[in-house]
């Protein structure tokens, strides 16, 4: 039982050959703070990036950082934040839903697990905004792909590849994001007592007017007492946020309640307590409970998110509450996670997928976390693994779905 | 042509060419298959019209079905397949071979799906780009990557090429703006990537895709995300005393936190052409031209206008129009959007270049570039996304004249290297086809290429699949698949452990 830090990305290309040449699988993590999900790990020896830290290049004008993969999370969108930028894909903290502590997560963690949040319906996810990558693969050879401008169509987009891999294709050492301005400000209209195909019809309608929503979630009266210390205890919310510079979020939320009172009473939450509610939406809150209770994240097309929760919940005793205009479903089981039944459901509305995000390593080791796929395209994944990692050296089976 | 290198062509197939279209008759039945010289030459190029080559046969497919049977054959056979879309591409992306079969998608020309709940619409390739937008305009949506070409090239060429426009700094290009595609490996399989959902189930097969130049697949369906027109559009027309000042105002913008529609800048010899092409009311006395388009809400719009205004002010500009109608906005472009022409108008023949640069090396790239115009004795006018650093040099040549082409040629190299050496790229919209294929290693080293193209091993391990374009070489996948063991000890005492 060894765990490598490497502090350099020389060293990260040694520590990978080495293991390559002994045939020796590596788990690779950042901080851990999301190695809770997938299929446990059963590797001798552990490849722990957190020492490759610091960010290597800040241009705010340029809209671009390249950061070590190891560099906290944390610690880059604070500086973000003193240059009034951000990660636009608002990317998620898995820590207290999985049982770790707020704030932890790496920048490579944050490109290996695909991380968005709310936002991700107008600003896109970590795929979205990667512009570069350094990595070394599963076969020991150090490549780059990408660069560090904003427009770039030169070569094969492998950064875009590597997002969402969780580690099984190349260990990153260096990633380069486009980074945004911060809005200025922002509001949210919540309308109250939609069920939840009342609320679909209402997102859907908001997202289909111009006051260019970014973020729009219900929380049914079932998960409402979770949010904002139990303001929401009594009646559901149906959340819609906006946005931008002063004039714009009022003349926008203005625009919006005037589309949104055929629904229902509806009021506004002041940008204090709204930046508070869709960090709790963004990092799963309400599930966020101290258990193990297995945990899906489910996409599907908005519309049909809450019809699939809906004839899910027939068969099965499941909480949920919605993002992204319905599409994005997060759903706490009561006791197993009845895969076959969810995804039967998912393919039946229309397709998606669903992942498990939380459950006992037992759990895990049975069910698969990934969303299996048809069999030429999980012919093809397989394919591209071998390409990258013949050896299968880099977390093997943790995407596995058999 | 001048001296590129397409792989040899295979005599074997050359030899069963008649054989071929028979077959392709029998899958492709109807007026499907061109194979008359007189018909093929509609096909012998692309956007890049310098290099031309007939193909073995063209095939016009109308049917998933017949996509994927067609491939199954070409694998089968070793056949090789260049995919084309509209045939706009400037980087050759879709010059055909002489033994390869041309798959032409554009009898898919049907918006399938809209469904403007989940915003999203579903359409075959050969949908045009703008036919997406014009689909949907009556409901007040619209598509938003605009290439320029948008009237014309396709939806499913835009996936190859993950194509821009003019508003992607904002809004981004079709990578962004895909929710799904289905497509046709080169082995016949159909596969799904994404939906109406987002993001994928695995690896995300779909941005690797985008941008793959049709060498990994053929797309059939693309599901597009839709959004709702802006209330209101107005732009600013800038002139500058010099092109540092315009970059300035630039990057003073962006660090404002603006992030407009679209910012567009002209050097000298670009607005003056376009002026005489188009009398748009472009100052003539200005060193540098910037369009600046806000778009979005009316109360938006109007605040941030009045701090672009202060900020083009505070940066020394000399000229300054604020438009105040759609007509005066359109007016402002006009110059912008016809610029390609008008410098066709000054010069027999211009060659046109995009390598994209961090911003703030515009004033060091546009000064070598003069040099570099003084060296090859040609003439150069640039058009510029400034917002998101994508230049647009347009080498000004004759190729009647001798020689000039080959300068011409060798010039828009060394732009490129120039990009690459201030931490640019080759490319940022148009493609590396057969155009930039052979400075792929200015910018990638040998290790870089070959873990790209063994991504092409996953999806084409014959390598059946437009060669010849974006990668110098393509090494055999057998030999790419080989491993080199470094063998060492165990790592590294000095390494920390616990």
């Amino acid at each position: 039982m060894t765990t490598f830090t490497p502090e350099t990305a020389a060293e990260v290309l040694n520590i990978v050959r080495w293991a390559v040449g002994e045939e020796m699988p590596l788990e690779v993590v950042g901080h851990g703070s999301k190695r809770g999900i997938g299929r446990p790990a059963q590797t001798e020896h552990t490849l722990d990036l957190s020492g490759l830290t610091g960010v290597t290049l800040y241009e705010p004008e340029e809209l671009v950082l390249s950061a070590k993969a190891g560099t906290p999370l944390a610690e880059i969108e604070q500086l973000l934040a003193d240059n009034s930028q951000q990660f636009a894909f608002e990317p998620m903290d898995y820590g207290p839903l999985l049982g770790g502590t707020v704030g932890r997560g790496t920048v490579g963690g944050a490109l290996g697990a695909n991380l968005s949040g709310p936002r991700r319906i107008k600003a896109g996810a970590a795929r979205d905004h990667v512009l570069g990558v350094h990595a070394v693969s599963g076969r020991g050879e150090a490549f780059k792909s990408g660069g560090r401008v904003v427009k770039n169509v030169t070569g094969y987009d492998l950064s875009k590849g590597l997002a969402g891999s969780w580690g099984t294709l190349a260990v990153v050492t260096d990633v380069t994001f486009k980074v945004l301005p911060a809005a200025e400000t922002e509001k949210t209209l919540a309308i109250v007592g939609l069920d939840d195909g009342e609320a679909a019809a209402a997102m859907a309608d908001a997202m289909g007017s111009s006051a260019e929503l970014s973020g729009a979630a219900h929380l049914p009266v079932s998960v409402g007492g979770r949010f904002l210390d139990g303001a929401f205890s009594s009646e559901a919310r149906t959340l819609l946020r906006v946005e931008g510079v002063g004039p714009s979020v009022d003349y926008r939320i203005d625009l919006l309640a005037g589309l949104m009172r055929p629904y229902g009473t509806v009021e506004i939450i002041e940008p204090p307590l709204s930046r508070t509610l869709w960090q709790e939406i963004r990092d799963c809150k309400p599930f966020a409970d101290g258990t193990s209770a297995p945990v899906w994240r489910v996409s599907v097309a908005p519309t049909v998110g809450h019809k699939l929760v809906d004839a899910f919940r027939r068969a099965a005793g499941a909480n949920a509450f919605y993002d992204w205009q319905g599409g994005l479903i997060w759903l706490r089981m009561e006791a197993d996670p009845e895969a076959e039944i969810l995804r039967g459901l998912i393919a039946h509305f229309g397709g998606g997928h669903a992942t498990l995000v939380r459950a006992a390593p037992s759990v895990r080791s049975a069910v698969p976390t990934f969303q299996p796929q048809p069999q030429a395209l999980a012919a093809l994944t397989q394919r591209l693994k071998k390409q990258f990692d013949p050896r299968n050296i880099l977390n093997p089976g943790r995407m596995a779905t058999s | 042509m001048s001296g590129l290198l397409l792989p040899k062509p295979d005599a074997a197939t050359l030899a069963k060419r008649e054989e071929i279209i028979a077959d392709m008759r029998i899958i492709v039945p109807g007026e499907g298959i061109v194979e008359a010289e007189s018909g093929m030459r509609a096909f012998e190029s692309d956007g890049l019209t310098a290099y031309r080559q007939l193909p073995l046969v063209v095939v016009l497919p109308e049917t998933v079905a017949q996509v994927s049977r067609v491939l199954k054959y070409c694998h089968e056979r070793n056949i090789r397949v260049v995919p084309r879309g509209s045939g706009t591409s400037l980087s050759g992306g879709a010059l055909p071979l002489e033994d390869a079969v041309l798959l032409v998608m554009s009898r898919f020309n049907r918006i399938l799906e809209i469904d403007l709940a989940n915003r999203a619409v579903v359409a075959q390739p050969g949908v045009t780009n703008l036919g997406i937008t014009q689909a949907v305009e009556h409901e007040g949506f619209y598509y938003a990557p605009d290439p320029s070409s948008q009237i014309a090239c396709s939806i499913g060429g835009n996936v190859a090429e993950n194509s821009g426009g003019v508003h992607c700094l904002k809004y981004g290009l079709t990578a962004n703006n895909i929710l799904g595609i289905q497509m046709v490996l080169m082995n016949g399989e159909v596969i799904r990537l994404g939906g109406k959902h987002l993001d994928s189930e695995g690896y995300d097969l779909l941005g690797l895709m985008t941008g793959s130049e049709g060498l990994l697949g053929v797309v059939t369906e693309v599901t597009v995300r839709i959004l709702k027109k802006p209330e209101t559009a107005r732009a600013l027309l800038i002139g500058f005393p010099s092109s540092e000042q315009a970059g300035q105002c630039v990057a003073d913008i962006i660090g404002a936190g603006i992030i407009p529609g679209g910012m567009e800048m002209m050097d000298r010899p670009a607005i003056h052409a376009a002026e005489a092409f188009v009398h748009a009311g472009y100052p003539l006395d200005v060193e540098a031209l910037l369009i600046v388009e806000l778009d979005g809400p009316q109360a938006e719009v109007h605040h941030l206008i009045e701090r672009v205004e202060a900020i083009a002010h505070k940066n020394g500009c000399t000229t300054n129009r604020i438009s105040n109608s759609d007509e005066e906005r359109l007016s402002f472009w006009a110059g912008r959007k016809a610029a390609f022409p008008a410098v066709g108008r000054i010069s027999p023949d211009y060659y046109c270049m995009d390598g994209t640069i961090p911003r703030k090396e515009l004033p060091r790239v546009l000064s070598g570039m003069r040099e570099l115009s003084e060296k090859y004795g040609l003439g150069v006018a640039n058009v510029f996304h400034a917002g998101d650093g994508n230049l647009h040099p347009l080498i000004l040549y004759d190729a009647n004249k001798p020689g000039e082409l080959e300068r011409a040629e060798a010039f828009g190299a060394d732009i490129l290297r120039l990009c690459v050496n201030v931490g640019g790229v080759l490319t940022g919209e148009h493609g590396v086809g057969v155009e930039k294929r052979d400075l792929m290693p200015e910018m990638f080293s040998e290790e870089d290429l070959n873990q790209q193209i063994r991504v092409k091993c996953a999806f084409d391990p014959n390598h059946l699949l437009n060669p010849g374009k974006v990668f110098p070489q393509l090494h055999r996948c057998a030999e790419l698949g080989r491993m080199h063991i470094h063998r060492g000890q165990m790592p590294f005492p000095d390494i920390p452990r616990f």
